[in-house]
């Protein structure tokens, strides 16, 4: 199931240090969204609030709404951990557990969920999932071998299969390919295309090219200036942004980025 | 650098050569050798000692031993022995680990650190002073609990009777162990706890764990080596610790379970320290030869332990 993203003068704050200010912006269901824009100016920052995962941070808070499907995910008496088992998120770095085999760490959210999935149950979940990650082929005789053994793309795909074995809505990923080579890139790009076929896909990336590959709509983050908050610029179809932006400030980031 | 030029090896270009920041590395590397083999030499002059002061007493004729035979007369030392360090370490290991959590990952920063003295102070507290404490305030504390445990549950072997008139039990001792191995575990596993990575902790949050799940997930099984560590130096100490069992228990040469009576199983480093000053000739090789029992005992729970831990290497996370 996928559902709309709506973000409505979403306010962003660590302690004191005022973050991101005045995000307004649509994600549509079966879409991918890319953001892109300098570093530090709260890419990141904005793609956790959507999970309520800035919170585990101490002291930060925000101010403003997240609407998934309509449904405020900072409305009064909403559970963060309820909102995590249906917004799902891919670190920059990969990180299955290392104590856990391959299998277990697929399972990892399903057992939190539900700790009554019988063994049948567990295995197509299993199989399911790590297909969908595009990594059943690779590693499914030794599903008990532990996940840090495998290769940093791998791991990653782990992570997204991790990540979707609770069939979540929405699929955040930070910088999820930062830590990769160039085919385990592709690797990861390619299942960004069909994720989108059943989630809303949201990333982050520094990655010009990335963006323009793999995302439906692309939104542009920058800092008014030094020591101000970060702000979003501008968000548009990614074919707009990048050929016909209407800030100047997006065209001079693309275009420098370009050369 | 004159010098370096007149030592030039043929060959070595000057940009290539062994140059006097090296020197540090052989230092060094000398130095850490050396101490790894004082260890060495250290335990095996202990082991030699042991085993040399224990053979008499190992091959006499049981007649000729004042303690009786010499298998009969240690039996019920290390049973009480390993009795109540277990006892010990079943209060203490749990205690620990709940406070190292809590310290790591549910209190405010002041509390932590005001705790974190506490608990260190508590390991710089001498065993005399527990044993003090033992006999003087918590065997007096623990009587109406016994007398308690054994009208309730006096069906439980445990929890037997006749109680204790003094309190001076086996699980007095237990507790007071219990104490005395607390900073130590309690220091360890916050160590381990406080270097979980940061990535696996937000992967089960991110999964919709709870702290608790988190924990769980994350938290304790990246800890356990650790753990099992801390929880192995504690059972070292329990397993060794001499005077406060020694002032706490009211010891006899048996073996039971009951935790609430006066016949209470003495422990090998007490019962030494108790007989020792009486002891001549070849009772000082017997009491020696009970030492080396309690010697392999405990390297034979640091080996279990030990083999426990490799087994799940693979999935330590430490690659
Ligand atoms: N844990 C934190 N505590 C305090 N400030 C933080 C924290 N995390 C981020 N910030 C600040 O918030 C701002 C936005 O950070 P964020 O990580 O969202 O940037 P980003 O756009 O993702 O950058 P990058 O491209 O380098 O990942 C930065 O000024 C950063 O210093
Ligand atoms: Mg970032």
């Amino acid at each position: 199931m996928s559902k709309r993203i709506e973000i409505k003068d979403l306010d962003i704050y660590y302690g004191k240090f005022h973050a991101v200010s005045g995000v307004n912006m649509t994600i549509q269901p079966r879409s991918v969204t890319a953001f892109i824009g300098s570093s530090g100016c709260g890419k990141s920052t904005v793609l956790r609030s959507i999970n309520r995962m800035h919170e585990v941070i101490d002291g930060a808070y925000s101010t403003g709404q997240v609407l998934l499907d309509g449904v405020d995910l900072y409305g009064p008496g909403v559970d963060p951990v309820r909102v995590r088992r249906q917004v799902g998120m891919v670190f920059q770095r990969p990180n299955p557990f290392p104590t856990m085999s391959i299998r277990e760490n697929v399972l990892a959210g399903v057992r939190l969920n539900n700790s009554k999935v019988t063994r049948p149950q567990a295995e197509e979940i299993v199989e399911k999932s790590l297909q969908a990650a595009n990594l059943w082929k690779e590693v499914k005789d030794r599903l008990d071998r532990p996940g840090s053994g495998l290769s940093g793309g791998q791991q990653q795909r782990l992570c997204i299969a991790r990540a979707i074995a609770i069939a979540p809505d929405v699929v955040l990923m930070d910088e999820p390919c930062s830590a990769l080579d160039p085919i385990s890139t592709l690797a990861i790009e390619d299942l960004i295309h069909q994720l989108k076929e059943e989630y809303t896909v949201v990333i982050v990336t520094h990655n010009m090219q990335q963006a323009a590959r793999v995302s439906d709509q692309t939104a542009f983050f920058n800092l008014k200036e030094q020591g101000k908050p970060g702000e979003l610029i501008e968000v548009a179809s990614t074919e707009k942004i990048f050929h016909n932006p209407d800030q100047k400030a997006t065209e001079d980031y693309i275009t420098g980025r370009f050369g | 650098m004159t010098a370096d030029t007149v030592t030039d090896p043929p060959g070595a270009p000057g940009a290539l050569r062994r140059t006097s920041r090296q020197i540090g590395d052989v230092v060094f590397k000398g130095f850490s050798t050396g101490s790894g083999i004082t260890i060495l030499v250290l335990l095996a002059a202990v082991a030699t000692f042991l085993v040399g002061m224990s053979i008499p007493a190992l091959t006499a004729d049981a007649a000729d031993l004042p303690f009786g035979d010499f298998w009969a007369y240690v039996a019920p030392y290390a049973f009480g022995t390993v009795w109540a360090a277990a006892l010990a370490m079943l209060f203490a290991v749990p205690l620990s680990v709940g406070i190292a959590l809590f310290l790591t990952h549910y209190a405010p920063k002041r509390v932590r650190q005001i705790f974190g003295y506490i608990i260190d102070l508590l390991a710089a507290v001498p065993s005399v002073v527990f044993g003090l404490w033992g006999i003087n305030v918590l065997a007096p504390l623990m009587r109406p609990l016994f007398v308690w445990l054994n009208q309730y549950l006096g069906w439980i072997p445990f929890f037997a009777g006749p109680v204790s008139g003094t309190g001076r039990t086996i699980l007095t001792a237990a507790v007071v162990l219990a104490v005395m191995v607390l900073p130590i575990i309690t220091a360890m596993c916050r160590e381990v706890f406080t270097q979980t990575p940061r990535l696996h902790e937000e992967a089960a949050l991110a999964l919709g764990a709870t702290r608790w799940e988190m924990i769980r997930q994350a938290v304790l099984p990246f800890g356990m080596p650790g753990i099992v560590s801390g929880c192995m130096l504690g059972l070292g100490r329990a397993l060794g610790e001499t005077m406060a069992v020694a002032m706490v228990l009211s010891p006899a040469a048996v073996i039971n379970v009951h935790l609430l009576t006066s016949s209470n199983p003495n422990t090998i480093a007490a019962n030494i320290a108790l007989a020792f000053p009486e002891a001549y000739q070849l009772g000082v090789n017997q009491l020696i030869a009970t030492g080396l029992v309690l010697f392999v005992i405990t390297l034979a729970v640091n080996m279990t332990a030990r083999w426990v831990v490799a087994r799940r290497k693979e999935f330590s996370g430490a690659n």
